[in-house]
């Protein structure tokens, strides 16, 4: 099975996608002749031409819109966000139009739109390059928000969102696209939306997240497991809405969770996930609930040292799960 | 003279490693700071990287062509000069880390954490029956955690919580000489600030006494209302005169004894004992009288209440509670007791419920004389009514013959007049 990077997967989920039908089309800034600004649609400007891989003006709400108005009319729009900072001028098309036309038409219309944009930090991006907005749109019933973490989910879950009839935001995450490699299988599979997915199974304590700090997770579940402590590690995937049996189930087995998030900590996914686990796990949980989240502060930091103290990463991984697995 | 090493620098936003494309220096060559080091191929860039130190190649860690991730180390440079500030001021974070630590374990006390329970540990102790008293915890401060349990369980050696039952199946004959049973559950962990009061001398036997009371003699309990009116009136036409005369109060306990020892006369079913595999009625009617000092509490007995006096009474209960009060009283005057008065009024309550005295068949609470509204012949009036509690060993006595004494102590009580009651 090939091994490629997070980004390669990402192009080939669209390449082939738009191979396999030709409703999909992609637009954005950049992302026609130059294949976009981290090279997401690099090559198929070239392979399907300009009406289909369409160079927008810099407007996100034009971007959005359009996307939005083609995927009423039947096509498959994979609209770009060249970084998530800029998703909100969009808002207002994505949570007013997008995710409640179905609704609000008794089903007569429906908006199949894909909106890809990469988030994170960890790049050296300072304020408007490293923001993580997921949180922003998770309670907009309508939407879905996929994150995934390896290659192999980002083709599957990628090409699920282009087929799915109702708008999907995809977020990657930019430090991930060239950082994380993996096999991928070149046959065309889709893997489902609104499933979590356990990452590595464990006795001691559970570690629940999403996107780049499942690796972080992994690395430092590795470092533990050295030391005879077992963690088990679940994926969202998708974050909105969630896979509740999975958190419940995940949570129910070691009655320890430590929940990771790289956005600012109060109101985040994993405050959700969190009043999930509280809900429905009193009686299993055997510690506090614990949260690993950025501080609540309103913007990434530029100086590096301060990214640093702003960022999650594998050693304050590490640290929580040792003080969770020795409570 | 240190080394230095140098690391594969960020090139950009979204770059997370970087190519060597060509070294520009060997091992053995001067570098002064900024000088190019290495040409370097990114994702997005070729750049040339610049020395951060003057000093001398030591080693280059990378091939050409190699891929390094961003922050791995390619090369090392020999520098003069001492420690770096950097390193020395990552020492002092990292002894400032250590002594925190320390103080903090002191800090805390360990026998709290033991007894919290999270709701895992708590659910899985139940469902296996496990007594978490016994069990040692390995979590933080000495917690029991969930894996704790399941490894016992899985070991197979549950510590059980003692079962209840085990006495239940007992023959009933052996009561007697049984000595009950010290509970199983370890005692409370004091923690900082609280009094530890050895339980000794009478308050042991208090403990002992009253213990197996409850344990083997199951109670049961009833409550009549009184109409205590006339008996005050009585009582308070008289009391100054008695006081100058006699010395000493004449108070409504004496009253009530006199009453109750009457009634035993009349029911003597109520002035018995259990004697395991018999019932013993006493011929003598002895009234013990429950004396509470500060720390203790005691029972001295009036012998033959129902052959004395009111005044008589009175007398007795003032000396003994004199006697016990000073710690003069003899044992044996707290012996042979047949039945228990216990004056709770005294200290304001309304309604209570006895332990009895073993191994008498029953204990009476005389409760507070209040004020209340009363209905009599359709018209509200005020009266001074109290309540009498009898506690009953069911074995030996029914409700209904309890209820009868009860009826006709309440019937003494309710017409003790001048007329027909005698002080002396």
């Amino acid at each position: 099975m090939p091994v490629i990077s997070y980004i390669d997967a990402v192009t080939t989920a669209i390449r082939e996608e738009m191979e396999r039908d030709s409703r999909v089309f992609v637009l954005g800034e950049d992302v026609g002749k130059k294949g976009g600004v981290f090279k997401a649609t690099n090559g198929l400007y070239d392979q399907f031409g300009e009406e289909r891989v369409i160079d927008t003006p810099l407007a996100e709400s034009a971007i959005a819109g359009v996307g939005i108005g083609a995927a009423m009319y039947g096509m498959r729009p994979i609209a770009e966000m060249q970084f998530a900072d800029f998703i909100l001028p969009a808002v207002n098309q994505i949570i007013s139009e997008a995710a409640k036309i179905r609704y609000r038409s008794n089903n007569d219309w429906d908006c199949p739109i894909v909106i890809r944009a990469p988030y994170g930090g960890g790049v050296h991006g300072a304020l408007y390059h490293s923001q993580s907005v997921e949180a922003i749109f998770a309670n907009q019933p309508g939407l879905k928000i996929v994150m995934p973490s390896t290659p192999y989910d980002v083709k599957g879950l990628l090409k699920a969102a282009i087929r799915d009839n109702d708008p999907v935001l995809f977020f990657e995450h930019k430090r991930a696209y060239r950082l994380i490699k993996g096999e991928v299988p070149d046959d065309d599979y889709v893997l489902p939306i609104g499933k979590a997915d356990v990452k590595r199974q464990g006795e001691d304590i559970t570690v629940i997240t999403y996107g780049l700090c499942v690796h972080f997770a992994l690395q430092a579940a590795e470092k533990l497991a050295s030391d005879g402590i077992s963690v088990h590690v679940l994926d969202l995937r998708t974050v909105y809405p969630l896979d509740k049996e999975a958190i419940i189930e995940a949570a129910a087995k070691t009655g320890k969770v430590l929940l990771i998030t790289e956005d600012t900590k109060e109101g985040s996914i994993i405050s959700e996930v969190s009043a999930i686990i509280a809900e429905n796990c009193l009686f299993d949980l055997d510690a506090p609930i614990m949260r690993l989240a950025g501080p609540d502060t309103p913007a990434m930091p530029y100086a590096p040292t301060m990214e640093k103290y702003f960022m999650v990463n594998p050693d304050k991984v590490e640290k929580a799960m040792r003080e969770l697995a020795e409570y | 003279m240190t080394i230095e090493q140098m690391k594969m620098p960020q090139l950009g936003e979204s770059v997370t490693e970087g190519t060597i494309s060509k070294w520009l220096v060997k091992p053995g060559d001067t570098v002064s700071k900024y000088e190019a080091i290495a040409e370097v191929m990114t994702d997005k860039v070729n750049a040339e990287i610049p020395s951060s130190f003057t000093g001398v190649i030591k080693e280059l860690k990378a091939a050409e062509d190699e891929t390094l991730a961003v922050g791995e180390v390619i090369c090392s440079i020999e520098v003069e000069g001492s420690e770096t500030d950097e390193s020395r001021a990552n020492e002092n974070i990292h002894s400032g880390v250590k002594n925190e630590g320390i103080t903090q374990v002191v800090a805390t006390d360990v026998s709290i954490s033991k007894a919290r329970y999270s709701p895992a540990v708590l659910k899985i102790s139940q469902e296996n029956g496990i007594d978490l008293q016994q069990v040692k915890g390995t979590g933080k401060e000495g917690r029991i955690t969930r894996k704790d349990l399941l490894k016992l369980i899985e070991s197979g050696n549950i510590p059980k919580v003692k079962s209840a039952s085990n006495q239940v199946t007992a023959p009933a004959a052996d009561f007697m000489q049984e000595q009950p049973k010290t509970t199983q559950v370890k005692a409370v962990q004091p923690i900082a600030g609280d009094i530890e009061i050895p339980v000794t001398g009478v308050r042991k036997a208090i403990a002992a006494n009253m213990q197996k009371s409850k344990h083997e003699a199951p109670h049961a309990w009833m409550m009549v209302e009184v109409d205590a009116t006339n008996l005050v009136r009585y009582r308070d036409s008289i009391k100054q005169k008695f006081k100058q005369t006699e010395g000493y109060n004449l108070t409504y306990f004496a009253f009530f004894v006199k009453a109750v020892a009457q009634s035993l006369k009349e029911f003597p079913e109520i002035n018995s004992m259990w004697a395991g595999d018999k019932i013993i009625q006493k011929k003598d009617i002895n009234i013990s009288i429950a004396v509470a000092t500060d720390k203790a509490l005691f029972v001295p007995v009036i012998k033959h209440a129902d052959e004395k006096t009111i005044k008589g009474i009175a007398r007795e209960i003032t000396e003994l509670a004199q006697k016990v009060r000073t710690g003069t009283i003899k044992s044996d005057e707290m012996q042979d007791g047949t039945f228990t008065v216990n004056n709770t009024g005294s200290f304001g309550s309304i309604q209570s419920m006895g332990i009895i005295n073993y191994p008498q068949a029953a204990i009476l609470q005389v409760e507070s004389i209040v004020k209340r509204p009363v209905i009599i012949d359709g018209m509200i009036a005020v009266r001074d009514m109290v309540n009498l509690c009898l506690s009953m060993d069911h074995r030996i006595l029914d409700g209904l013959v309890c209820g009868k004494f009860l009826a006709r102590v309440k019937e003494i009580i309710e017409t003790m007049t001048p007329e027909n009651t005698q002080i002396y």
